[in-house]
């Protein structure tokens, strides 16, 4: 189970505190799928990197009790110089997995061939997305976050990560945030909307997005 | 609200999953050495001698400062054995001055990383200390060992006090970088002025003059500065017969340990302050 409880963000910024996030609770139980909405500059992000645990809050608290995942998104860390392989080695060590058994899954899923030990700089950007997926895929999580999918390279590649995120992992936990309701729609049980700060959370993701979907700001 | 007063007054669920400090250790451990490898293969690649270049790199630099100080006859006209007085003096310049030349900035590059839980801003600072003193130390106990075996320099004297002086160097060279590096990505005018400072600093670091022959004034300006403390108590573990050596090791300490605090507590501000996007 991973609880936000009166969980608030603010950042220092040259005119004066901003809060990103403003006393949010959430409560997410194993398996459930849960969809953020919001706009840009909604705290999407902040909010994600919370639940992570990549960013602290300002105050209120937290209980993560099952494994998270990083925020999923078609970008990784790459320094130029590295190869696909290295990247996978260093995310292998820093999650304390082997990396014997995970090779041949991201080489292949990832479709890089002969370029999995080229340096990144080298990579499409269609390749650097494929080999970021696949990373993310080669280390099990009870729920994994998932940032803002956008389509990247072919649509045969999304089917495919579709197909490993949303039925070969159907059991898991998922924070699916977006700006759009349709790919919410497709992959969640019920959604909350994030808007200036506050998060407002329903039962069903049809109830969110009549309130996503009012024309102006009711914070 | 602090989340520890959250915490007390209302517990949302048993805390089950804390990491215990062992744990916290063994993650931490992880992480600084995946962070390690990770700059060693960016910074010298896989091409010819690779990573042996994180000590043939200072090695190469304090050959050439020790050639050239033997051949301009910086002997001091004493007994003071030039080859030892060259090693101890340029490589602990380069233990204390490239760690934090090599932690300033060092986040903008590894920012993506710190998407991954475990990855802190004080892992990446630790893992470049680390590189950079295990880089000094081979280069500087490789030199030693060979100048020795060529008859260049005598053998340590005193070895503790060797490296008690060594570890002394690096305790300042982590001190510092943990106070500059976090500060230069707040100030840019702490970057841009890091460079110029360590370069003027470097004739009164103690690498090129021992503090004994200098008139007391001048004695008690350089012992102002910690680097020159370390420095001499290296020498005086090496050759410490033949001068009279001047440093106080609870100054240095006194210092450092002041560096340290102020350090962490800015690496602490700066991975609290996160990230606007």
């Amino acid at each position: 189970m991973i609880a936000l409880h009166n969980v608030s963000r603010n950042f220092a910024t040259r005119h004066g505190p901003v809060t990103v996030l403003d006393q949010v609770d959430l409560m997410l139980r194993p398996g459930e799928k849960l969809g953020i909405l919001g706009r840009n500059g909604a705290g999407k992000s902040t909010l994600i990197r919370i639940i992570s645990g990549a960013d602290q809050p300002s105050s209120g608290l937290i209980t993560r009790n099952m494994s998270v995942s990083w925020p999923l998104a078609f970008s990784a860390g790459y320094a130029g110089s590295l190869t696909g392989y290295d990247y996978l080695r260093f995310v292998c060590r820093v999650y304390g997995v082997s990396i014997e058994d995970r090779i041949d899954f991201v080489k292949d899923f990832a479709e890089l061939g002969r370029y999995f030990i080229e340096p990144v700089k080298n990579y499409s950007s269609g390749m650097a997305a494929r080999l970021a997926f696949a990373v993310s895929m080669a280390i099990d999580f009870d729920c994994f976050l998932i940032d803002e999918i956008v389509a990247v390279g072919d649509s045969r590649f999304n089917e495919k990560c579709n197909e490993e995120l949303f039925v070969k992992r159907k059991h898991k936990a998922m924070v699916i945030v977006s700006h759009m309701p349709t790919y919410i729609q497709m992959h969640c049980d019920r959604a909350a909307v994030l808007d200036a700060g506050k998060l407002y959370a329903f039962d069903s993701t049809e109830e969110a997005f009549d309130f996503y979907n009012q024309p102006a700001s009711v914070a | 609200m602090d989340p520890q007063t959250v915490l007390e007054q209302q517990p949302v669920v048993p805390a089950t999953a804390r990491t215990s400090l062992w744990q916290s250790w063994r993650i931490q451990q992880r992480v600084i050495g995946a962070l390690l490898m990770r700059e060693v293969l960016t910074r010298y690649g896989r091409h010819n001698i690779g990573f042996l270049w994180i000590f043939v790199e200072p090695m190469i630099f304090t050959i050439g400062v020790v050639t050239l100080w033997t051949l301009a006859g910086m002997g001091h006209g004493s007994a003071i054995p030039i080859v030892a007085f060259g090693i101890t003096g340029y490589s602990s310049v380069l233990l204390w001055r490239n760690m934090p030349g090599h932690t300033i900035g060092s986040i903008e590059p590894n920012r993506t990383l710190m998407f991954h839980r475990h990855v802190k801003v004080i892992d990446v600072y630790l893992s470049r200390l680390l590189l950079e003193a295990v880089g000094a130390t081979i280069s500087f106990v490789a030199l030693a060992s060979i100048a020795i075996a060529f008859n260049w320099m005598q053998p340590p004297e005193d070895i503790l006090l060797v490296m008690g002086g060594w570890c002394m160097t690096a305790w300042f060279g982590i001190s510092v970088s943990l106070l500059v590096a976090p500060l230069s990505e707040k100030y840019e005018l702490v970057h841009k002025l890091w460079g110029p400072f360590t370069y003027l600093l470097f004739p009164l670091s103690g690498a090129a003059f021992l503090v004994d022959p200098l008139p007391q004034g001048g004695q008690d300006f350089v012992l102002l500065l910690p680097m020159v403390h370390g420095v001499e108590m290296l020498r005086d573990g090496f050759f410490g017969s033949s001068f009279h050596a001047r440093y106080n090791v609870a100054y240095m300490a006194t210092f450092c340990a002041l560096l340290t605090l102020l350090g962490l507590a800015q690496v602490r501000d700066i991975s609290r302050k996160g990230v606007l996007d």
